[in-house]
């Protein structure tokens, strides 16, 4: 049997300062690694939970994001009488031209204005997003200058809220709405009437993406195909929900440096780690070699000592895991590369992420103890005993 | 097995220091039979402690053959050594070398956490240990809350709590006041003559020798002979 787990404990206790200072060098290190994870999580989050997987969206053959698409009216008459696609109670089908642009929004965070996306729509394309709710006002009138904004555009830029006007295109535009859909990336738009968007932005013709709802699943596959195929019409098309997880590449920036900034720093850690144990196996000399003459092999010693370093390193991923979970809800957002424009999210301290990184730093700990306690291990008994 | 527990054939030990070669026994022929109080008396540099140690199986020989308890101690692995000690060896040191933050009565069991022990079996174990050596009542007591006279019990109960047949002391009483010393010779000789351990005792306190029932002296690393001791 193992030396007991409550000798390391109790030692940890005993020498409390050290082992603090060891486990909050761990614990900043994880709590930088869970909060780059949190924000990827979040952003993963609301971009997955974006888009109806029975929807097709046609973008310009080569367009990678709808903000440098181009789909005309005429190709729209085209794609909307396509087989597959649904029809609403009029018999009308459930098709959506639509047009995308980003606008400049300012707020006291952002005094030098953030891009936000601008969708103009009729109202099937309001009627096509089954999940988006309106929370507050109405909806915007057609033809008239007038828009809903997205719950997160609400909440992080004063100058958009219901009642407020926001100057862009040919004049000031009335919010007279604000609207929810979920964890989506929808919150982080803009909504207005298709026809009076695409004449202030002079795109009356060359408008962004056609958005359409199928059947069935099968019938959005074939879709797909179908519009990918036709040759006369020149457009790419896609689940609505493949294109926004595509998206989820906008993190990378921040999660690569977030990454190495935790690389840089878990190996800093690990040094910490290593240093406390060191110490402690000095320290405690004496006492492995009187456990080496009570019986304990030199296994016993080497996983004692590394048991202790896991320990101390669980203790500062918990730590870590609690200085990060102030984060868990907190809205933020990020610039889309794809979209060129903030999209807004929750950063989600999910179960998941807190064991990874209680697991992360149990690695370090293992790194950092593995030496010290080998080298504990590996003390004759009579030098041991013989440590001042 | 006979009743002869060490028996050592010309046995050597010589450290290097530096590039000095340095002899700390020489040629040491030794027997010591079951159920005896031997003392290793002898200056400072004679050779007594690391008699005890190659004993002990704390160090190796350079030459000769060590016998003990009838396993020839340089033909056993590291593990087997350390699983041999556990089972047949206690061993009490002159400063107590209790650990700090375990209990008396976690101290006296932590030899029974490497046997088969059930956790209730080797409570009782320790347990009793402690009330043999007068300690009953301090089970819960930690080392520094504990005189040196109490100590060094709680290390005599560590040692016997795995009723080993051989008992080792390296100067027991060095860090003790006369009537600590004297309760802990005391109850080292009840140990050999209730229950019939073995002990081999080092020492330079011609006091403390006179509780074994031999004496050996040493000098320079050679053994100069022995001497029945006159129990007070």
């Amino acid at each position: 049997m193992a030396i007991p787990i409550t000798y390391n404990l109790r030692n940890l206790i005993v020498r409390k300062t050290t082992s603090i200072m060891a486990a909050l060098g761990i614990a900043l290190t994880v709590a930088v690694l869970l909060a780059v994870m949190s924000l990827v999580h979040g952003l993963d989050t609301s971009l997955k939970a974006t888009g109806n997987p029975l929807h097709v969206l046609v973008l310009r053959k080569g367009a990678n994001s709808e903000l440098v698409s181009g789909v005309s009216r005429e190709q729209f008459q085209d794609i909307k009488f396509k087989p597959g696609i649904a029809r609403d109670k009029a018999g009308e089908p459930f098709a959506s031209l639509e047009i995308v642009t980003v606008i400049n929004l300012t707020s006291v965070d952002a005094p030098d204005g953030v891009n936000v996306t601008l969708r103009g729509l009729n109202p099937i394309g309001v009627e096509l997003r089954d999940e988006l709710k309106l929370v507050n006002g109405r909806w915007f009138q057609p033809g008239k200058r007038e828009v809903v904004v997205g719950a997160s555009i609400a909440k992080r830029f004063p100058g958009a809220r219901m009642g407020e006007k926001i100057h862009f295109g040919r004049g000031d535009w009335d919010v007279v709405g604000v609207m929810q859909a979920g964890q989506s990336a929808v919150n982080s738009e803009i909504f207005g009437d298709l026809n009076q968007v695409s004449s202030d932005f002079n795109r009356s013709e060359a408008l962004s993406s056609a958005l359409l709802r199928t059947t069935d699943a099968v019938s959005a596959d074939a879709l797909v195909k179908a519009l990918q195929d036709d040759q006369r019409l020149n457009v790419s098309s896609q689940l609505e929900t493949e294109y926004y997880s595509k998206q989820t590449t906008a993190a990378l920036p921040i999660q690569f440096l977030g990454g190495l900034v935790a690389v840089i720093m878990a190996v800093g850690s690990s040094f910490a780690a290593m240093n406390t144990m060191y110490a402690a196996v000095a320290r405690r000399s004496r006492e492995i070699g009187t456990l080496r003459v009570l019986g304990f092999s030199r296994g016993s010693i080497l996983l004692s000592f590394f048991a202790e370093s896991v320990l101390l390193a669980g203790v500062g991923g918990l730590l870590g895991c609690l200085l990060v979970l102030p984060l868990n809800g907190l809205t933020t957002g990020i610039g889309n590369f794809a979209t060129f424009s903030e999209t807004s999210f929750n950063l989600t301290v999910s179960p998941s992420i807190m064991a990874s990184g209680i697991a992360f730093a149990m690695l370090l700990g293992a790194v950092g103890g593995f030496f010290p306690a080998r080298s504990a291990a590996k003390r004759e008994i009579l030098v041991a005993l013989r440590a001042v | 097995m006979d009743d002869i527990v060490i028996q050592t054939r010309d046995l050597q030990k010589e450290f290097v220091r530096d590039e000095f070669h340095v002899i700390a026994l020489k040629d040491v022929n030794i027997e010591i039979h079951r159920g005896e109080f031997v003392a290793l008396m002898g200056p400072s540099g004679s050779g007594k402690s690391t008699l005890l140690h190659l004993i002990a199986a704390m160090d190796t020989v350079t030459g000769g053959e060590i016998t003990v308890l009838g396993e020839n101690l340089r033909k056993l692995s590291d593990r087997q050594i350390a699983h041999w000690r556990n089972e047949h060896v206690g061993f009490i040191f002159q400063q107590f070398n209790l650990i700090p933050v375990l209990n008396a009565i976690e101290n006296v069991e932590l030899p029974l956490k490497i046997t088969n022990l059930k956790k209730q079996d080797r409570i009782d174990h320790a347990r009793t240990a402690l009330e043999l050596v007068g300690l009953g009542d301090r089970l819960t007591h930690y080392p520094r809350q504990l005189s040196g006279g109490q100590e060094q019990r709680v290390a005599i109960a560590r040692a016997i709590v795995t009723d080993p047949a051989l008992i080792l002391a390296d100067e027991p009483t060095g860090n003790l006041d006369a009537a600590s010393a004297d309760e802990a010779l005391t109850l080292l000789s009840r140990l050999n003559k209730e229950f019939g351990k073995t002990v081999v005792m080092v020492t330079h306190d011609p006091h403390a020798a006179r509780f074994a029932s031999k004496i050996y002296h040493l000098e320079k690393g050679e053994l100069l002979g022995q001497e029945a001791a006159a129990a007070d």
